[in-house]
């Protein structure tokens, strides 16, 4: 089926989200959509789902015109969707999910659940999908919850099958079990349409890549593309993809976390008895799979989940059973993994936010009073330092594009006095531009001689950024190693693997401390 | 307003102000008063549903009432609308103005006479009437409403209520004091009766994580008992001599001061619950405290994250809730009632989420959806005397405005408005009252 846009432009108020847009998919081609957040890219795959109707321009399948008013006729039309956010119903089984919607009924009505389950079998076998048709949704892993989704767009005999952002969710181990998948439709004549914004992926996976800029499409380009000439379409800009930092000249430890056990959401343990120190002037990166205890670690740190055994100690001062405020006053600025969930109130204003921590203090309040003049100036010099791009100081945050969120989470928790910065997955879902940003300033804070700790998943991002890498594998951390560690090694240690070094390389390296052979005994 | 100088709007930085199209929260009263009621599509949707129901009203009158139903075919349309209209032209007059009264004041020889005569006392007489049916349901109101601004739903208003009316009333009647200090005693009661029950909601929450509405349906049924019990026992509440379950009326001098003459029951109640109602937005939009009611409400975690105590807000603001609710049973004994029987509470708790919710949660609305109602309370009598209406259609029509206006998709396809997505800011503040 060969799928074409012709001048698809959509607008929302003042705003024109697609601009013009042209684009043709060849059949059993996957074919890479780029762009910044706020690019246009999920509202160009609305027309096309027919979750929005464009203002002027058309959808042509096979060269005849098309008109989609809802996703069924999309759907008819053999366009398949799998959205970034699943639409699984958690407790039905796999087959009850893809059933959904389309159920088949045999004889007096009743669901002819035999047929559900033998397609879905078929289907996985077919594409080495691996998914048992009995197993519940919310049974499964995040991966695996995508392939059924995938499957449900097949069994509805999708020939365009549209990747919204797939990998924002996904392990590494998991993403190349996608694109294994992804290989293998294209193979069967299935066209991918493939949103992303992570140009590495865009690269292993594409066979012709379309950037969009500002709702208009400003190239296109085919896999030997390189990753420069990509995100300087993308942001219009020469970026610069490794922030350029000097080494590091770690002072007197700041963060000093000693055999810290902390307890998950069911009761399990979830940090093992770990331990690491952090300087003034260095960051550490705390890489490792998803799910290995990093945000039960960021939560105790923040206090916000207890800890069962262990100690945290800032600068002298054992931290270990304060509440978080009195940890965020003690100096920890703290950029958490959920921007929406745990760093923002969506519904307040920029100017709100940037004092959600700090809105009973001074300048921001006398007695109960808030200051709105001072909150107000606050706003509009954070706004301006850190670049945000927001209508007004009033507008809601959640409105906002990720990367300005993120900036507004940094520029509260930079602007606060400060002597450690604990960032967790801080440019997750961001934009090249904005991770230049975010990264830079991370840089710079470390350069003015804060601690700093990365929590990520992302390997480019602990390469980027960290002096001292710590792997951390179920709880523990398996081994310390320089930045200049192969990723064969990390993989290793991220697996599990048994650490050769002696676990004295838990305190901080000394070479431009002198003074830091006290500290050695902690181990 | 109240805030300080550096508050002032002209004190904000140009770099903010100059902003087109700024809706920050640093401007006074009356704009954001003015801002809630104009709220593009909300508002729109508002006095679109009230259309609805007054409309929906009017037909449910014309077509209840015997006259209409026995009338000729050819009359009938022409009979249920004096009918629809007659109720609503009655209702009107009974809670806004009565132009006979007005016509007959004109008719008198000079204004000195006209008071004399109490006339002008007459033609204030509904508004008044409206005034003092409001005052107990924005008091209440704004027990829910806080609350719901921190994310918590008071469904306990009548415990609340009762336990603000016993303490009041206990006040009023048991102890002897003089005239201004009696009335701030009992008042101060009343609040402290209320906070005591929504307190232990609170306190209950925070420390179980039991759903704050099982525990204040819960807690309505334990007071509506207590208030039995107390008024069955002559040791206790109940009247000496009585064999009613009512207590002793308060003492003259814990009465809420009249405010215009002794013709017209408007009391000093109203003024309270207007002074709350600012309270509360004041609190809300001012203060640290609102400011971390706010947060908690509208993302626990982030408060969380951001060194908030999210439990300690529970309580606090259950317990203000409460005090609300407890004024409001002060206002009833305190005002109009004098005494405390097994009646008082009325269905002021369930009318009090009726009205935060027709005012969308905020102090503003709850004001005017308080008067609104109120309205409908003062004027039902007089539109069953001029129509056969019965009183409980008031009923009715308020239940038909509170579901049209909770239902904003519905009225939105009956009059084929367009949803407000684009803007998205609107929808995402009114989340939960209409979604």
């Amino acid at each position: 089926m060969e799928l074409e846009l012709r001048g698809i432009t959509k607008r929302f108020g003042p705003l024109v989200a697609n601009d013009g847009i042209s684009l043709s998919v060849a059949p059993g081609q996957v074919h890479a959509l780029l762009g910044e957040n706020g690019a246009g890219k999920s509202t160009l795959m609305n027309v096309l789902f027919g979750l929005i109707k464009p203002d002027e321009g058309a959808i042509y399948i096979d060269g005849k015109a098309a008109s989609f008013h809802s996703p069924k006729d999309a759907i008819a039309a053999g366009i398949g969707m799998v959205h970034q956010h699943f639409m699984l119903v958690p407790v039905f089984t796999v087959a009850e999910n893809v059933t959904l919607g389309i159920e088949e009924t045999g004889r007096a009505g009743l669901l002819d659940r035999r047929k559900t389950r033998r397609d879905v079998r078929e289907l996985s076998h077919r594409y080495g999908l691996d998914v048992d048709p009995d197993a519940l949704v919310e049974d499964l892993p995040v991966g695996i919850q995508q392939r059924v989704e995938i499957i449900k767009a097949l069994v509805r005999q999708a020939k365009v099958l549209i990747l919204d952002e797939p990998t924002a969710v996904l392990t590494p181990a998991e993403t190349e079990e996608l694109f294994r998948i992804v290989r293998q439709l294209r193979d069967g004549g299935t066209s991918i349409i493939f949103i992303s914004h992570k140009l590495k992926e865009i690269q292993s996976i594409a066979d012709t890549i379309t950037v969009l800029r500002r709702g208009k499409v400003v190239g296109e380009r085919t896999p030997p593309a390189t990753e420069e000439d990509l995100a300087s379409l993308m942001v219009g800009r020469d970026v610069q993809l490794r922030v350029s930092k000097d080494a590091a000249n770690p002072g007197a430890v700041v963060l000093d976390v000693a055999d810290l056990t902390v307890q998950g959401d069911h009761g399990t343990v979830s940090v093992n008895g770990l331990s690491f120190q952090v300087r003034a002037g260095e960051i550490l990166g705390i890489a490792g799979v998803q799910g290995n205890g990093q945000t039960e670690l960021c939560e105790a740190l923040l206090g916000v989940r207890p800890s069962a055994a262990g100690s945290v100690t800032l600068n002298g001062r054992d931290l270990t059973h304060a509440s978080p405020r009195d940890r965020l006053r003690a100096g920890v600025a703290y950029v958490p993994e959920d921007r929406k969930e745990d760093g923002l109130v969506g519904s307040f204003s920029v100017a709100e936010n940037l004092i959600l921590d700090l809105y009973d203090r001074k300048p921001f309040a006398s007695g109960v009073n808030l200051k709105l003049g001072e909150i107000a100036k606050n706003a509009a010099a954070r706004i301006t330092e850190f670049d945000v791009r927001t209508g007004s100081a009033a507008t809601p945050a959640g409105t906002l594009s990720g990367g300005n969120q993120q900036k507004v989470i940094l520029a509260r928790e930079l602007g606060r006095e400060h002597k450690v910065l604990i960032a967790s997955q801080p440019t997750r879902g961001l934009d090249v531009g904005s991770i230049e940003f975010v990264h830079r300033r991370i840089v710079e804070q470390r350069d003015h001689g804060d601690a700093v700790v990365i929590v990520s998943s992302e390997l480019d991002e602990i390469y980027a950024l960290a002096d001292r890498i710590a792997v951390i594998y179920e709880g523990k951390i398996t081994g310390f190693r320089d930045p200049d560690v192969p990723t064969a090694e990390l993989g290793r240690l991220m697996a599990g693997g048994v650490d050769a070094v002696t676990p004295a390389e838990a305190v901080a390296p000394e070479a431009v401390a002198p003074e830091a052979g006290t500290v050695q005994e902690e181990m | 307003m109240t805030t300080p100088p550096p508050a002032e709007p002209s004190a904000t930085p140009p770099a903010v102000t100059e902003e087109p199209g700024e809706k920050s929260r640093h401007r006074p009263f009356g704009e954001i008063f003015k801002e809630s009621f104009l709220e593009g599509n909300t508002f729109t949707v508002t006095v679109l549903a009230l259309v609805t129901a007054t409309v929906l009203g009017g037909l449910l009158c014309a077509f209840t009432n015997p006259a209409v139903l026995h009338a000729p075919a050819g009359s009938m349309l022409g009979k249920a609308w004096d009918v629809a209209s007659g109720t609503y032209v009655a209702l009107f007059e009974g809670s806004v103005f009565n132009p006979h009264t007005v016509a007959a004041l004109f008719q008198q020889a000079s204004l000195s006479t006209a008071i004399h005569d109490g006339y002008l006392s007459a033609v204030f007489g509904p508004l008044s009437e409206t005034a003092v049916q409001a005052t107990p349901l924005i008091l209440a109101g704004l027990a829910v409403a806080l609350p719901y601004q921190a994310g918590l739903f008071n469904i306990g208003g009548s415990s609340q209520f009762i336990g603000g009316a016993i303490l009041a009333t206990w006040l009023g009647y048991d102890v002897s004091m003089p005239f201004f200090v009696h009335v701030v005693v009992c008042v101060i009661g009343g609040f402290a009766g209320g906070a005591v029950i929504g307190w232990l909601t609170g306190e209950i929450k925070a420390r179980t994580g039991a759903h704050e509405v099982i525990v204040t349906i819960m807690l309505n049924y334990v007071m509506q008992y207590l208030l039995a019990y107390l008024l069955s026992s002559h040791s206790l509440l109940q009247a000496p001599g009585s064999s009613n379950p009512i207590t002793p009326p308060i003492a003259f001098n814990a009465h809420l001061p009249l405010l215009a003459g002794t013709s017209l029951r408007i009391n000093a109640g109203f003024l309270i619950a207007i002074a709350c109602a600012f309270g509360v937005w004041w609190v809300l939009n001012r203060t640290t405290t609102g400011f971390e009611f706010r947060s908690v409400g509208a993302n626990a975690s982030a408060a969380r994250v951001a060194g908030m105590k999210v439990e300690r807000t529970w309580v606090l603001v259950m317990l203000l809730a409460g005090g609300l609710a407890g004024l409001a049973g002060s206002a009833v004994i305190q005002g109009t009632d004098f005494s405390l029987n097994p009646n008082s509470y009325g269905t002021y708790g369930i009318d009090a989420i009726t009205v935060a919710l027709l005012g969308r949660g905020k102090p503003a609305g709850v004001v005017a959806a308080g008067l609104l109602f109120g309205a409908l309370h003062a004027g039902s009598p007089g539109m069953q005397t001029a129509t056969s209406t019965p009183v409980q259609i008031v009923q009715v029509l308020q239940a038909l405005i509170v579901m049209f206006v909770a239902a904003p998709p519905l009225i939105r396809s009956l009059f084929r408005l367009r949803a407000a997505r684009a803007g998205g800011v609107g929808t995402a503040m009114s989340k939960g009252w209409n979604a």
